[in-house]
């Protein structure tokens, strides 16, 4: 049978980020995946080089909206790291009381999304649903809803005020019952079993080998989680369980997530419930030169950032890897042999997160490096200066 | 006011174009279509094909790759169309504006009807502003 070639995007109603798939399929199977990104790239690292520590942290929460704690997360960690420094009790906690909401947010907004590319739109509207009494948590305690610009290297910018505790617990005892019933409604569902089990299968070898992180490894029996391979934040402090599963099919990767809530929800308790007292800020005042590398568990897996200073108020080399971009290929792994009409919640399946992958370099076949960081800027800068004028200036 | 433009105003169907986007704006923009905000009370719908919309919601900070693919986008909306730029980004480019792979803000690409401004711009904001919207378009004649 011949092959056709079925391309979907770059703007298309699936996802909403811009990003451009070719499926090779034969007839209804599909044979090959190919991707081309691009399409969200900002120049990060670049912008983030221009600003100051303490700014950078606005810059990288903005890489991406969900992962809006965690870039700025590991980012002033990776400040932290370059010379001796302690960061408060209390500030540790704070952080991981925010990171773990981030957590519960993007979990139930995955589940939600992939309830609607299964077209099952009513765990769509509950997910989300639920999803708006979280964030309720989120601004009562930071302010915002979505960016929470809580970060800056040496604490956290703003402390959580005693009288919200008792609101935030109450409202987060409020939602555990009704994510207990999606939790029933999702795993029990004899439709989304038919659907699910079996589909879009990684193994535990090839997780390893893809070098899979977050729940997209965890669902395929691999053990991997920085909160507990190398603690930070307040993550020592309580007993929570990192949930593993070993199908490593979609099924497996929604199980995961939905549990994990319900260990994120708990570890949120604790942390509200015994927040020590202190200072709340390190109140960093120079920053010596050296390199330093901050990583954390974001919702999708191990983010990494790299600072290098030079002694002055900049960062002279930043560099962010997103779990994403270590998630995409296992695509390669999981959508061949497939039909179709699985094939969107497989491409869903890792929670693909393209504003925060799309960094590159250039290299042809062989693995030569044929532009590096540095030349691609340069290239850019002037393409981007020729559509300027052709525009007619900023 | 054309009769086109006024059926349009009774339900308009909105198409969500991301171009370069953190994502925070555009999760806002489902939000409100789930059921705490739920727009579609309104008529308000998010359709799938750019041929079906009537207003385009336009996020993020049109970098390069995007800049040419918004022009061919345009040309294909059915006029009238109306732009909203949602987001900081959209509307200057805000902490993106000196980015390398930035060139020009939405305005000077297409012409935009309402700027929203906000990092990302809460649900609330953005039902405020399609309204105004709605005002201007159908207050005017
Ligand atoms: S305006 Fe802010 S929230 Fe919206 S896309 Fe831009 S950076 Fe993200």
């Amino acid at each position: 049978m011949g092959k056709t070639i079925i391309p979907i995007g770059p703007y298309h109603p699936l996802q909403e980020e811009p990003e451009f798939f070719t499926l090779t399929v034969e007839g209804e199977t599909v044979v090959d995946i190919d991707m081309r990104m691009g399409y969200n790239h900002r120049g990060i690292e670049k912008l983030s080089e221009m600003k100051t520590f303490e700014n950078s942290t606005f810059v990288v929460e903005r890489i991406c909206g969900i992962c809006s704690t965690s870039h700025p997360y590991a980012y002033t960690r990776a400040v932290e790291d370059i010379f001796p420094m302690e960061v408060s009790m209390r500030s540790k906690y704070i952080r991981t009381i925010i990171a773990e909401g981030e957590r519960i947010h993007s979990h139930l907004l995955w589940l939600g999304l992939a309830g609607h590319f299964l077209g099952y739109n009513t765990v769509y509207m509950w997910a989300w649903k639920l999803r708006e009494e979280i964030l309720d948590v989120m601004e009562i305690l930071s302010g915002n809803r979505n960016a929470y610009a809580m970060f800056k290297p040496g604490g956290v910018r703003r402390d959580i005020n005693a009288e919200d505790i008792p609101i935030s617990l109450k409202k987060i005892d409020s939602i555990l019952p009704t994510l207990d019933m999606l939790k029933k409604a999702v795993l029990d569902d004899p439709v989304l079993h038919a659907r699910l089990k079996g589909v879009g299968v990684m193994s535990y070898q090839e997780a390893i080998d893809f070098s899979a992180l977050g729940p997209t490894s965890r669902a395929s029996g691999v053990a991997r989680d920085v909160r507990k391979d190398s603690p930070y934040g307040a993550y020592q402090e309580m007993e929570w369980d990192m949930i593993v599963t070993k199908n490593g099919d979609v099924f497996d990767k929604a199980v995961i997530r939905i549990l994990e809530m319900f260990e994120a929800a708990k570890i949120m308790k604790y942390c509200l419930n015994n927040l020590p007292d202190g200072e709340i800020d390190a109140k960093i005042k120079d920053v010596p030169p050296g390199e330093g590398i901050g990583h954390i568990e974001a919702p999708r897996g191990e983010t990494f950032h790299y600072v290098k200073s030079d002694g002055t108020n900049r960062p002279v080399r930043h560099k962010v890897r997103a779990p994403t971009f270590m998630n995409l290929p296992t695509y390669k792994a999981t959508i061949k042999g497939q039909t179709i009409s699985d094939a969107t919640i497989i491409l869903a399946a890792i929670d693909p997160c393209y504003c925060c992958t799309e960094r590159i370099a250039v290299k042809d076949g062989k693995g030569r490096m044929l532009y590096n960081g540095q030349d691609l800027i340069r290239l850019s800068r002037s393409k981007t200066e020729k559509i300027r004028q052709r525009m007619g200036g900023r | 006011m054309s009769l086109k433009l006024k059926a349009l105003l009774k339900s308009p169907w909105v198409f969500h174009l991301s171009t370069g986007s953190c994502n925070n704006c555009d999760i806002e923009i489902l939000d409100c279509l789930t059921p705490r905000f739920d727009i579609e009370r309104f008529g308000m719908l998010l359709v799938g094909s750019i041929k079906h919309a009537d207003v385009l919601l336009v996020t993020g900070s049109c970098n390069r790759m995007s800049v040419e693919r918004l022009k061919v986008l345009y040309e294909q909306v059915p006029k009238p169309c109306l732009v909203v730029a949602i987001g900081t980004c959209a509307g200057s480019r805000g902490i993106f504006k000196d980015s390398y792979n930035c060139p020009v803000p939405l305005d000077k690409i297409i012409p935009v009807d309402v700027y929203i401004p906000g990092c990302p711009p809460k649900p609330e904001a953005m039902i405020a502003g399609v309204v105004k919207l709605i005002e201007k378009v159908g207050g005017s004649k």
